[in-house]
């Protein structure tokens, strides 16, 4: 009764499409109707998505992406929360500051620093000549070889404080006792961290890890103000979305979708058993 | 970050007027060890901040001057022109207009019918309540692009497309499970007495919900609501997709494809985008800062709780 309006909703902004897409994968459906009647074709659209070499170079871009970001930004984001956590003056100013970059769009982040990867008149390209770590001007969006790390930069820098507040929401559980008792005993500083911490930050890393993987595997925002639809350079989502709404392809932008679906749903097995497993 | 470091010192100094020279020394000793503490916290707030010194930057200096070489660090002739500019076009307000529309009604629909899904899981027992819960949880993470073409066509169909309400409509996706979870953790926590009293004066549950746990729920109908607030401010990929309308743009479709007053197809408005950027992340990082410990509350009650 009263969950129903809340269930009634989600039932047909997610349970409905969702069905309604695995549907239209089977079918050769456009969007401008009226081109070709709408008719079933099996498993057509996943037979040429197995061929499709686009869609293979998204999949390599997205998981290359994933990896780069979720890694450094759990590293980056360990280092800071443990250097906030460790107590020193301004630090609630510090973890305001941290909120920042996660409330702004990632849109807006990313032509700030679209801006400053400007071949010519961007400042990173100046400030390195400057300090002579380059010799000459680096196009590092449209030069294929740093294009990925650009990119990865900018989602670091956006998602790493966030990262370090979950770590830090964490590390701030743990009893102090335990240090205590530690440096009575004395132990480093270094075999508290990998003794103590890490072992009982495990379900905060284990839950942060979860929560920024899915969140990079759908990366959008971005690769499209970076790259619009660039075919070297495009994830999962922006080929999809780009077979969709762009080429109005609805039948296989919902088999491109299932594929996304899977390969997400394929990373949130790898972590749970993970998780079980540990736990045993 | 010395500057936090010497007024610490200066502070310390402040209150105990008098030092004997020992301790002093002791103190001084002390900051040099931990200089390279000092040293990662001014970098990372290096990383943190400049940036947004760049925006700044950008958006008060002149076009002329953003256009040439060496890069100018400070702006020597500062100017307003940007951001004359910007609101000039009519285009920049209407975005702002479009999303404030779009993420206000969003909140207010997810929290009316969040509070009331929330106060059913968190305070009563019955058949298929924890199901219900594990739904709400894993449409958290739900890929958005995983249904995008089954939203378009439905849109379409409804006539909803290039409409606000085509992304009131699709901002549900993530903001209802979301704010049912987070106020289902706060409806949780609430004491059961004043419930139980409020039942034995007579009060039917829907009372009871209006009238007594909903005044109760407030912090978390703040928190709830600034995040969702947030998400569909930010929202980028369904904005751009149901969408065509230059003025049916919300604010990040509308500094992604901003072309600029002027209109030259060759050279992009980078003066006036970060103004732009500027005028849209203040009022931002203001509320950021103002409501940190609510939002913080409810990130915690999402994730780390979860």
């Amino acid at each position: 009764m009263m969950l129903a309006p809340a269930l009634a909703v989600v039932a047909l902004v997610a349970i409905y499409p969702l069905g309604q897409t695995i549907y239209q994968s089977f079918t050769n459906q456009q969007f401008l109707a009226g081109i070709e009647p709408t008719r079933f074709v099996g498993l057509d659209n996943y037979r040429d998505l197995l061929h499709d070499t686009v869609f293979r170079d998204a999949v390599v871009v997205t998981v290359k992406f994933t990896v780069v970001t979720v890694l450094f930004e759990f590293v980056l984001g360990m280092i800071i929360a443990l250097v906030v956590n460790s107590g020193f003056r301004g630090r609630g100013v510090m973890r305001a500051v941290m909120l920042v970059p996660w409330a702004i769009p990632t849109v807006i982040s990313a032509q700030m620093w679209k801006w400053m990867y400007d071949d010519v008149f961007g400042v990173l390209n100046d400030g390195l000549t400057r300090l002579h770590i380059i010799d000459e001007p680096v196009a590092w969006i449209s030069q294929p070889s740093t294009a990925l790390w650009a990119v990865a930069a900018v989602d670091i820098w956006k998602t790493t404080p966030f990262v370090a507040l979950l770590l830090l929401a964490g590390l701030q559980v743990i009893p102090g006792e335990l240090y205590e008792a530690a440096d009575v005993d004395g132990v480093s500083k270094w075999h508290q961290f990998w003794r103590i911490t890490l072992p009982l930050l495990k379900p905060a890393i284990l839950v942060t890890l979860i929560f920024r993987t899915l969140d990079a595997l759908r990366v959008f925002d971005i690769f499209y103000v970076f790259f619009g639809s660039r075919v070297d350079t495009q994830t999962m989502a922006i080929y999809d979305q780009n077979t969709i709404v762009s080429i109005g392809d609805v039948g296989y932008g919902a088999a491109i979708s299932v594929a996304i679906f899977l390969i997400i749903g394929m990373f949130v097995v790898i972590y749970v058993t993970f998780m079980r497993v540990e736990q045993q | 970050m010395s500057t936090v470091a010497e007024r610490a010192l200066r502070a310390e100094a402040k209150a105990r007027p008098r030092v004997r020279p020992r301790a002093r020394r002791r103190r001084v000793r002390r900051f040099v060890r931990r200089l390279p503490f000092y040293a990662l916290i001014a970098l990372i707030f290096f990383y943190a901040v400049f940036p947004f010194y760049w925006a700044i930057r950008s958006a008060f200096t002149p076009e002329g001057d953003l256009f040439r070489t060496p890069v100018q660090y400070v702006p020597t002739d500062p100017t307003l022109a940007n951001f004359r500019e910007v609101l000039s076009t009519g285009e920049f307000q209407r975005a702002l207009l479009n999303s404030t529309i779009v993420a206000g009604t969003v909140t207010l629909v997810a929290l009316a019918i969040g509070s009331l899904a929330g106060y059913a899981l968190g305070r009563f027992r019955f058949h298929g309540r924890s199901a219900t819960l594990y739904l709400m949880l894993s449409m958290t993470t739900f890929p958005q692009i995983a249904i995008l073409g089954a939203l378009y066509t439905t849109i379409n169909r409804f006539e909803l497309y290039d409409r606000l309400g085509a992304l009131i409509f699709s901002y549900m996706i993530f903001t209802l499970p979301f704010t049912v979870w987070v106020l289902t953790s706060f409806m949780r926590a609430l004491p059961r007495d004043l419930e139980e009293a409020a039942y034995v004066d007579g009060a039917s549950p829907l009372q009871t919900f209006y009238r007594v746990m909903l005044p109760l729920v407030a912090p978390g109908l703040v928190t709830a609501g600034l995040l969702a607030f947030i998400a569909a401010w930010n929202e980028f990929l369904y904005a751009l997709s149901f969408t065509q309308s230059t003025d049916k743009r919300t604010v990040p479709v509308a500094i992604t494809l901003f072309t600029g007053k002027s209109g030259s197809t060759y050279q992009i408005p980078w003066g006036q985008i970060m103004a732009a950027t500027v005028i849209v992340t203040l009022p931002l990082i203001v509320a950021t800062l103002v409501l940190q410990r609510r939002i913080l509350a409810g990130l915690t009650a999402g994730a780390v709780k979860g």
